[in-house]
């Protein structure tokens, strides 16, 4: 039952892997950019609903939906103003500037809501469902339910609808792209857009588990997240998820059996084992380059 | 040809680069000394001088990774976490009973040695993969390495080593020092690191790196980056040369650690985390990417930034974001490049004539 | 003629698949000492992709390659080049980082060799070896017409000037065959005449046996004394050029039908 249980529990944090690695891995498909500021547009998300929940009094949903609103302004604003000048330039100097944007918002939230944590509100109840002795609480029902509804939506709208067409055709060739009358820069403003907003959802699960607010909150998760979209190849949206889901479970798993202090050292360490068998990552596609 | 051999070597172009560097840290290196005996150097700056010195050694050493052989490492500190607590063991285990020279000499060889074993053995998966792979799993090797030397403990008594891992149980005798104490990590470390140290450290960096580009195997590095298959097909093993570069980037973070580690009584293992490897890299990158001038220049300026922004307060790393996303954005933008290379091409125009002047 | 001559390559039965469809099947071929010859066929027919079986960038699915009597199967793109197969690409390959006589100088890394500690501590070794490098490279710049432009960029080399410095890097190797693929395209009939020129040049000063890959008739049927004809990746015929050019089966492919 233990084993149950924990797998349930790797389940839940893997969801938010998943979602968080999701942003990463779409971002990559498109603008082949490590987007490094993506975990702290999940801490902005979490500020912004801690702030609707606790000083605007709103109710869950809604505090939600502000939440996402504000990530995907966000996402975009960043885009444009920051990445988009770069289209041209090296990987290493839009990594940088991700980079400079991460500190930024990191920085930006110290000023305005100071480096002290704020405790997020309980904001789903504590219970859950017992069954043979196994309880699973609402929290980790819904974050899985969550992650599955998201993966559903977001397949349906990269494989059935023009926008997700375009948003695919851009990732493979840019130019070839253009020729056939895609706007490439609305396509990657779309995916910022969408990944940021599901940033703001992961960071709603996030804290209604780790009920912890601070700037540098998006740190850790967003490594991890992106470490998860890296093991399920990245560019590859059910990648994402299968990578998010099955890093969440190794963490919990190596927590329950092997050490707690080591789990993120064994996680690292599975996910290199991973890449020295599958360079590319579990459903990466592999780039032959032509002689 | 012979117009060359008449031109003073050190100035003409291949040397010009090597030349600019050891000036500027022989340069630095004087004024500072001068300063520090009148006087006039603040306790802050004095106190900064040191960890310049490191930073430049390791992003001396990641810039020969990133710039020269064109892998992105995210894991640079994590060497020099391994450089630094070697050090930190080897001379608390040597005592007071060794001349703090020596110690200083033997600690941060053996910092950068065991930085080199670290680099090659975690160079032996890391280079098989390529491009992002390849970071993410310096990124990953990075947490790991400072997850395990979060859980040592080390400790050292009359009846010699005790270690232990994840539980600390390590008890001692009357009179024994622990060295490494977990998340603690090293505390009642000998401050035995100097800044002529740190600048000899440069200069010894800079010969090694510098020497090494210009050679045989700094070609063979240069290519592999250039082009991967015309590389091989000169006859160029592309492992064995990244490792070269991997391997000796390592042990100058190494180096470096080491003397970082002997400049401060306590240091936990949490310095050396994701954001020093990625403070490293903002320094090559900003500094240019195989440019070493660059990357001194970059480093100095970036560390003490932040310092004298210090009475603009909480702005302060606000504006140094601010500043590392307009640098990025200026120095790629298409109208500033033209301008940019304008200006060169007149300079080096100007340099062509003086030099048809010479013959 | 023959007769007296070496073989220094021998394919048989070469062949490779991909992704199940077959590239190249059936291939037989020689190479004698010091001889050129030519690899022509209509686009996609496999020639290049030959190649890179022949220097081990690709694997092949069938059939053997012996270089100089000795089998290859075991051996890497390195290995190959160390014994003694050089050769220039279609894409131009050059290290667009490094200056024109780097780029040759990169050539002689398998030949003239010193470790890296030798080079860090500049012992009496680097230097002589350097210089043994610095003026065989020189040399090389010379021959290739290359010398002007020395310490320029590679990258910043016109495009003629870019296919020269290839076969030169190529040859620092010192190589017993060298692979040309495509030498004179995008060249003009003037330039293409030159490096008529300069191929059998190279191939009486550096002893090196040549094999091309080609679209321009006038230039393989200038200089090559035996040519191979690849059609969908099978070999269609072989033979002189006069042979060739007589031959129905490859006017057929070249004009269709």
């Amino acid at each position: 039952m233990d084993f149950l249980s924990y797998l349930i529990n790797g389940l839940g944090l893997g969801s938010v892997y998943a979602i968080i690695a999701l942003g990463y891995t779409m971002v990559y498909g498109i603008a082949k950019m490590l987007n490094f500021a993506h975990g702290d547009v999940i801490m902005v998300g979490a500020y912004v609903a801690f702030f609707s929940i606790s000083n605007l009094g709103l109710p869950l949903i809604p505090a939600v939906l502000l939440s996402i609103v504000v990530c995907t302004v966000l996402g975009v604003v960043i885009e444009r103003l920051a990445y988009k000048p770069l289209r041209a330039a090296s990987a290493l100097s839009v990594l940088i500037t991700a980079i400079g944007v991460s500190y930024f918002l990191q920085n930006a939230a110290q000023l305005l809501w100071s480096s002290s944590t704020k405790v997020f509100p309980s904001v789903i109840s504590n219970g859950g469902i017992s069954w043979n002795g196994l309880t699973v609480s609402w929290l980790t029902l819904i974050t899985i339910g969550v992650c599955v509804l998201v993966m559903i939506c977001l397949t349906l709208f990269i494989n059935h609808t023009k926008t997700g067409r375009a948003m695919r055709a851009c990732s493979e060739d840019k130019g070839a792209s253009t020729l056939m009358g895609i706007n490439v820069n609305l396509m990657i403003s779309i995916t910022f857009a969408i990944g940021s907003g599901l940033a703001a959802i992961a960071s709603v699960l996030l804290c209604a588990a780790y009920p912890s607010v601070f700037p540098t909150l998006g740190a850790m998760p967003g490594i991890k997240a992106f470490t998860a979209a890296v093991f399920g190849g990245i560019g590859s949206i059910p990648g994402a998820f299968l990578g998010g889901l099955l890093l969440g479970v190794i963490e919990i798993f190596a927590k329950a059996y092997i050490s707690t202090q080591l789990s993120d050292a064994i996680v690292f360490a599975v996910l290199i084992l991973v890449l020295l068998i599958k360079p590319t990552g579990l459903l990466g596609k592999r780039i032959r380059e032509k002689v | 040809m012979k117009t060359k051999m008449k031109m003073p070597a050190l100035l003409s172009g291949k040397y010009r680069g090597r030349t600019v560097s050891y000036s500027i840290v022989l340069v630095s290196w004087l004024i500072l000394e001068v300063m520090m005996h009148t006087g006039n150097l603040s306790s802050l700056f004095t106190s900064l001088l040191v960890p310049v010195c490191c930073y430049v050694v390791a992003a001396i050493g990641l810039n020969l990774n990133v710039g020269i052989s064109g892998e992105l490492n995210l894991g640079q500190a994590c060497f020099m976490s391994v450089g630094a607590f070697t050090a930190v063991c080897l001379s608390g285990s040597l005592g007071p009973a060794v001349p703090s020279l020596a110690r200083l000499i033997l600690s941060i060889v053996a910092g950068a040695l065991v930085a080199t074993v670290f680099g090659i053995l975690i160079g032996i998966p890391v280079l098989k993969l390529e491009g992002d792979y390849l970071a993410i799993v310096t990124l990953a090797f990075g947490q790991i390495v400072k997850s395990l030397i979060t859980n040592m403990y080390f400790g050292i008594d009359s009846n010699g080593f005790h270690f232990s891992f994840v539980d600390n149980n390590v008890s001692l005798a009357a009179g024994g020092k622990m060295l490494l104490n977990g998340p603690m990590g090293a505390t009642g470390t000998d401050r035995i690191s100097t800044f002529t140290a740190g600048i000899i450290l440069i200069i010894l960096s800079l010969i090694v790196v510098y020497h090494l580009i210009y050679s045989r195997s700094g070609r063979a590095i240069m290519a592999a980056r250039d082009n991967r298959i015309a590389a091989e097909s000169v006859g160029i093993a592309i492992f064995k040369t990244k490792m070269l570069a991997f391997g000796v980037s390592s042990c100058l973070a190494g180096a470096a650690g080491a003397l970082y580690g002997l400049n401060y009584s306590t240091l936990v293992p949490a310095k050396f985390d994701f954001n020093t490897s990625i403070l490293l890299l903002v320094y090559v990158v900003l500094g240019g990417l195989g440019n070493m001038t660059g990357t001194i220049i970059a480093t100095i300026v970036l560390v003490l930034l932040p310092e004298l922004l210090r009475s603009m307060q909480d702005y302060r790393m606000l504006i140094y974001a601010i500043v590392l996303i307009l640098i990025m954005l200026l120095t790629n933008n298409e109208t500033i490049r033209v301008w940019g290379q304008k200006l060169k091409n007149r300079f080096m125009t100007k340099g062509g004539a003086a030099h048809g002047r010479e013959s | 003629m023959e007769e007296n001559r070496k073989p220094v390559l021998q394919v048989s039965e070469l062949g490779i698949d991909f992704g199940g469809l077959s590239a190249v099947n059936g291939l037989n071929m020689e190479v004698y000492e010091g001889e050129i010859v030519g690899l022509i066929g209509p686009n996609g027919a496999g020639k290049t992709t030959v190649f890179n079986m022949l220097t081990k960038v690709y694997q092949p699915t069938r059939g053997t390659i012996f270089f100089d009597g000795v089998d290859t199967a075991k051996k890497t793109v390195v290995d190959m080049n160390h014994a003694g197969v050089a050769r220039t690409f279609q894409n131009i390959r050059l290290f667009g980082g490094l200056s024109v006589i780097d780029n040759v100088k990169t050539g002689f890394h398998g030949r003239i060799t010193y470790s890296p500690l030798s080079a860090v501590l500049r012992l009496p070794v680097y230097r002589a070896k350097e210089r043994e490098i610095e003026e065989r490279s020189r040399e090389l710049l010379e021959v290739f017409g290359l010398t002007e432009e020395a310490d320029q960029l590679a990258s910043n080399l016109p495009y003629g000037a870019q296919r020269r410095l290839e076969i030169a890097r190529a040859l620092a190797t010192e190589p017993r065959l060298l692979l040309l693929d495509e030498p004179a395209a995008g060249m003009n009939p003037q330039e293409t005449e030159e490096l008529m020129a300069m191929i059998r040049l190279v191939r009486d000063r550096f002893h090196t046996s040549i094999l091309l890959i080609e679209h321009d008739m006038k230039l393989v049927m200038g200089i090559c004394e035996r040519i191979t004809v690849l059609n969908y990746g099978m070999m269609l015929a072989q033979g002189t050029p006069e042979e060739i050019q007589a031959n129905p089966e490859v006017i057929k492919a070249y004009l269709g039908d």
